[in-house]
């Protein structure tokens, strides 16, 4: 099988353990691209007060970057989110507050940079969905089980002409009209 | 409700007619909120003269598209052609805001450059593409740190606004302009704007 081949030669080998080292890097990534930036980036600025700071990269946390869509401005290194989370710290600094900054990126950018989408009308879907789909689960359920509940009393209740069979067949009595029972059935075949 | 059986095809035709919908949006373009609102107001340097300041106030009165870009982008040289060729049938002015010349270009390290050296560097830059690809701008701007650009929402070059004589912005394009673009969609734009307005 060539595919074995492929998979036994040493270099493929090599290749696959730079793949793993690579993996292992991407996944680590986010934490070094906040901490230490490879050199020749630009190094980020970082405010003198840590409280500040803190504050800064909670909220860059929230905020989605527009060109790496999947990122948020913290973890971007798109020039973009650089800008913007320079105007974050810088209009934090001036003592402004969190959401003021929010105010101010929504105005420009529109909701699509938080993260966590506010609730009004076009988004009451969104919010509302999951619920309304618990709750029409549950009343669908409800339903089916009563309905269940209904049929199999149905089922099992009996008609006089039954109930006076089984009286019969409780009693000993042969009845003429007994169907045959299934080792009869057996025995004929 | 002989029919149940096919609840649960139907189910999946909806969902996949809102998957198939999905598939035909562009999900880089992200809707701007700018759209029928005041262009945030600015006050820049000229590209042909720096030492001239150029306003939003300026245009007041006229329906106009500011196009935001820089020599350093590559789909800007791909709209360019479209530019040149509008500002020669006298269509529609166009203001160019020239982003982050400098310091946009991931190719060049603009750290400590003093804000007078990169504005200069800037302007020769900015000049020179001008010359070699031609200027459709009735005159461009320098957003040197890209604030300017925040203001607008811009989140990439090129984009193009716009604006109606009460300086508000009409209508955003993504991206670089096509042909198509221009006249099927912007220049139908701008008729209709001058029409309301």
């Amino acid at each position: 099988m060539p595919a074995d081949r492929i998979l036994l030669h040493p270099r493929a080998l090599r290749v696959l353990a730079r793949a793993g080292a690579l993996a292992a890097m991407l996944w680590l990534a986010p934490a070094q691209a906040v901490d230490a930036p490879p050199a020749g980036e630009i190094a980020p600025t970082v405010a003198a007060d840590p409280r500040l700071e803190a504050d800064v990269q909670e909220l860059a946390h929230k905020l989605r970057c527009l060109v790496c869509q999947n990122q948020s401005i913290a973890e971007s290194n798109a020039p973009l989110a650089l800008d913007l989370r320079n105007q974050v710290r810088e209009q934090l600094a001036a003592g402004r507050s969190k959401q003021d900054v929010v105010d101010y990126l929504v105005a420009r950018y529109g909701d699509f940079v938080l993260y966590e989408p506010p609730v009004k009308g076009i988004t009451l879907l969104l919010w509302g969905g999951p619920a309304a789909l618990l709750l029409a689960g549950i009343g669908w359920l409800a339903y089916r089980v009563r309905r269940r509940a209904v049929e199999s009393a149905a089922l099992t209740a009996l008609s006089e002409a039954e109930h006076a069979r089984a009286q019969a067949l409780l009693a000993g009595g042969a009845p003429g009209d007994a169907p045959p029972s299934s080792a009869n059935r057996e025995s004929r075949s | 409700m002989k029919a149940k059986f096919l609840v649960p095809l139907f189910l999946f035709l909806g969902l996949a007619g809102f998957l198939a919908f999905g598939l035909t949006l562009n999900p880089r373009e992200v809707p701007s909120p700018l759209i029928d609102k005041p262009a945030p107001a600015f006050t820049l340097a000229r590209v042909d003269d720096p030492a001239q300041q150029f306003s939003l106030a300026d245009m007041r009165g006229k329906v106009w598209l500011l196009n935001v870009w820089a020599s350093w982008c590559v789909a800007c040289r791909q709209e360019h052609p479209v530019l040149v060729d509008l500002a020669h049938r006298n269509l529609v002015p166009v203001v160019g805001l020239n982003y982050k010349e400098v310091r946009g270009d991931g190719q060049l390290d603009a750290r400590g450059m003093a804000l007078d050296a990169e504005t200069g560097l800037a302007v020769e830059r900015a000049r020179r593409w001008l010359g070699e690809h031609g200027n459709p701008y009735m005159l461009s701007v320098l957003d040197i740190d890209g604030r300017v650009g925040i203001d607008f929402g811009v989140y990439g070059v090129p984009e193009t606004f716009l604006i109606d004589g009460n300086g508000k912005i009409r209508y955003k394009h993504i991206g670089p302009i096509t042909p198509e673009n221009l006249q099927q969609v912007i220049l139908p734009k701008v008729e209709e704007v001058r029409r309301a307005g």
